[in-house]
């Protein structure tokens, strides 16, 4: 069986959910991998969230706001494309592909464009294959060892 | 203005100072004929035909020219008697030697009784009262006629007798000229222009169209003379309310409103550039809004369905779907375009003997009683053929039937057909208008990708948008006819109104809150805000926000190094919930 990406969206109200349902409505097909989270605006995607979604199993988080010049709240959008990059190279120090965070800008009457998105980004997570942190898992144990350890050296 | 009294005919009456007997005279309703009197324009005393009998003070009696002799104090005026009747005559029978027998002359000959003028009528048509001289010269101000010559020989004519380019063809001349002398001409034998059709008079002054709201009349400074000259302006001296001006310009004005109800319809499809179908290289080729503002009574051909020669077409042929369910144009359909295009058919049936054609993709009759209708027209003879008109051509020479040929595949015959007609309706398709981005942009709404504006819900919203307070009513949010545009206006009117029957706006419970705990001072999210909802305590040294301005947008709390932001809908541990539940 080929591997089946889970994916976390985080959709703004105004546009892109709005552009998601036209696409629900309209009948339009997509791959179901794609679970999303609605938020008032892309601006409101907090970069914890990425971290926390990639945290809990997720393999991509695609964040969806409306066109530059078209955010509900003015400029929403704008905070959020720059904040994103950001994210992405965090991710990259920690050794994650960037690519499996991605921005996309989807208006309201973009239904179809909202299918295809969700396809390519989906395709994409496929061929990267799942995201395996346990591989590098978090030893809180022997952190706290080598803190204390680094802590007695320089005492 | 200083009065004077004096008499008429023996009544007594009190005039202003300097003006004329004439006027006195009209003023108690003595009728004294004039030929050269108007009165916006200085009296002359051209024609001599309005003298009366002055007697001043010291009883010296005098024959005068009513029309300029100033009113003055005692003054004793006869209108009536014997030497003034006879000297009417003589001017009378003098002008008429010369000129030819017209209706202006006969007429008032007759009233004067005169059977046969004594020295007979000659040919001339100018009586030369100089009406048109003056009105252009005084009035219009282009000054583009004037008198030659002298004497017997004296006759009105442009600078040079060339043609003159001081004339602006406002046709003022030719309005007051007594006889008729002067005609306004044709410069080509078109007679129509189906595309400057409007639907009022093309005036200068007048109210557009019959429904215009307000309902008074504009000058329209293309047609109005002074725009052009500098002169003019009798409108304005006329109306008794002085509400006229003519400096009056474009104002921008600032009105505070609590709602807002965008109305802002649509534009024409411009079929040009679907060039098989000729618009605007064929003659004749017209769109149906054209067609509409032909059809009506109130325009300019008086709702008389013409050609541009100026006749009654024999056929037309009505092409539906002119960039409508087309995907080299708009793939939507218009919606109201099959109904016009069979109302058309009946206006044609009823106003002319013509065959109609009517080419449609499939007939959308829709509404209440719209399937009856197509019924009717039916019966009414319009021959109605399923297939898309494909292509115009202009007929041959020896073509009998019509200027024009509409080629289509009728594909209920399953024929190939060309049908030969004089006329051509395209029913062009409703576009979003040009500015619909733009005016969406400024009221923060969405418009979708065919340009009308994205109401909030397509079932359960229909009538507002995603910002509060903005509502949306016909065409500007989808295609539909006025019973819809109708329905859906009282709808956002109704919603409007009980938003702004309470007197007050009720917030939303969801707004960010800065806990003043956490917050660190470092004034980051104070730009962030959009709404500059978020301000700074200088003695706290902290953040907090106003919740009136607050939109609850949520970027500040995202934004936050502290996480001193609480969202209170869409909260940090709600969506982290989501997130652990969609992923468990
Ligand atoms: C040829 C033709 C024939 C038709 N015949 C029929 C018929 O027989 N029966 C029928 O039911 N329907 C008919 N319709 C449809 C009908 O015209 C529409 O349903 C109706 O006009 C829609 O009204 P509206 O108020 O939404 O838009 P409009 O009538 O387009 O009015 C919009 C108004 O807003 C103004 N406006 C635009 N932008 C701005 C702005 N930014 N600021 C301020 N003002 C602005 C425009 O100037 C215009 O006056 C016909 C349509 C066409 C094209
Ligand atoms: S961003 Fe956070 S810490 Fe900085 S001022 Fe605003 S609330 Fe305080
Ligand atoms: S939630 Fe949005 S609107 Fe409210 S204070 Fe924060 S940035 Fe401003
Ligand atoms: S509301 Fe859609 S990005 Fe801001
Ligand atoms: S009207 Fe007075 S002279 Fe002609």
């Amino acid at each position: 069986m080929s591997f089946e990406p889970n994916l976390v969206g985080f959709l703004c109200n105004w546009c892109s959910y709005t552009g998601a349902d036209l696409a629900g409505t309209a009948r339009i097909k997509y791959p179901p991998n794609l679970k999303v989270i609605r938020v008032m605006c892309s601006g409101r995607v907090d970069p914890n969230f990425i971290l926390e979604a990639l945290a809990h199993g997720a393999d991509g988080v695609l964040v969806c706001g409306c066109h530059p010049g078209d955010c509900h709240y003015v400029e929403g959008n704008y905070k959020c494309q720059r904040r994103l990059p950001i994210t992405r190279m965090l991710l990259g120090e920690m050794g994650i592909d960037p690519r499996r965070v991605r921005l996309e800008w989807v208006s309201a009457s973009e239904g179809v464009r909202f299918g295809q998105v969700v396809s390519e980004f989906t395709e994409e997570i496929r061929s990267l294959g799942p995201l395996a942190l346990q591989e590098w898992a978090f030893d809180a144990a022997a952190a706290d060892a080598q803190l204390a350890h680094q802590g007695g050296d320089h005492a | 203005m200083p009065k004077v009294n004096m008499t008429v005919d023996g009544r007594p009456i009190t005039v202003d100072e300097g003006s004329y007997v004439l006027q006195a005279a009209e003023a108690l309703g003595i009728e004294i004929p004039t030929l050269c009197f108007f009165k916006y324009v200085k009296p002359y005393a051209a024609c001599r035909i309005c003298v009366v009998e002055a007697k001043n003070k010291r009883g010296r009696t005098r024959i005068v020219t009513a029309c300029n002799y100033p009113a003055s104090e005692g003054i004793e005026i006869l209108t009536r008697t014997p030497r003034v009747m006879a000297a009417r005559k003589l001017n009378l029978e003098m002008l008429m030697s010369r000129c030819a027998p017209m209706p202006v002359l006969t007429d008032l000959a007759r009233k004067l009784g005169i059977d046969q003028p004594r020295w007979g009528t000659g040919t001339d048509m100018c009586i030369l009262c100089g009406l048109c001289v003056r009105v252009c010269d005084e009035i219009v101000g282009a000054q583009a006629i004037g008198f030659a010559s002298r004497g017997i020989e004296r006759f009105v004519t442009t600078p040079f007798e060339v043609d003159s380019d001081a004339c602006i063809l406002c046709g003022a001349c030719a309005a007051l000229c007594p006889t008729g002398h002067i005609r306004m001409e044709e410069a080509s034998d078109r007679e129509v222009v189906h595309s400057e059709i409007t639907l009022g008079p093309n005036a200068a002054i007048s109210v557009p169209f019959r429904q215009a709201v307000p309902n008074a009349p504009r000058i329209d400074p293309e047609f109005c003379v002074h725009f052009r000259t500098g002169g003019c302006k009798v409108c304005a001296s006329v109306c008794p309310k002085e509400c006229i001006s003519h400096d009056d310009v474009e104002r921008f004005e600032e009105v505070e409103v609590g709602t807002v109800v965008l109305a802002t319809g649509y534009q024409d499809f411009d079929p040009t550039p679907f060039k098989q179908y000729g618009y605007g290289r064929l003659p004749n080729v017209i769109t149906s809004m054209e067609f509409e503002r032909m059809n009506n009574a109130a325009g300019s051909t008086g709702g008389k369905i013409l050609l541009e020669n100026g006749k009654e077409p024999r056929a037309i042929a009505i092409l539906h779907c002119i960039g409508s369910r087309d995907e080299n144009a708009h793939p939507y359909c218009s919606r109201v375009c099959c109904m016009y295009a069979l109302k058309f058919a009946h206006l044609v049936k009823e106003k002319t003997s013509a065959e109609v054609y009517q080419l449609y993709i499939d007939l959308r009759a829709f509404g209440k009683g719209y399937e009856e209708f197509f019924h009717r027209i039916l019966e009414e003879g319009v021959n109605v053929i399923r297939g898309k008109g494909a292509e115009v051509v202009s007929a041959g020479r020896d073509c009998q039937e019509g200027s024009l040929i509409v080629r289509c595949e009728d594909t209920l015959a399953a024929k190939f057909r060309e049908i030969p007609v004089d006329m051509v309706v395209l029913c062009t398709a409703l576009e979003a208008n040009r500015d619909a981005k733009d005016v969406a942009r400024r009221f923060g709404i969405s418009v979708g990708a065919d340009g009308w504006f994205i109401e909030r819900h397509p079932k359960l919203g229909p009538v507002s948008t995603t910002t509060d307070g903005i509502f949306l009513a016909g065409v500007c949010q989808s295609p539909k006819d006025i019973p819809d545009t109708v329905a859906q206006g009282s709808g956002a009117a109704a919603h409007a109104m009980s938003l702004m029957i309470r007197g007050e706006v009720e917030m939303d419970g969801a707004y960010a809150v800065i806990d003043d705990e956490v917050c660190s001072g470092c004034r980051l999210c104070n730009d962030l805000c959009p709404y500059s909802a978020i301000g700074f305590d200088e003695t706290k040294k902290t953040s907090s926000v106003n919740p009136a301005l607050c939109k609850a947008c949520g970027t500040c709390a995202a934004g936050c190094p502290s996480g001193a932001i609480r969202a209170l809908h869409f909260a940090d541990d709600q969506i982290y919930a989501e997130i652990e539940g969609i992923l468990s």
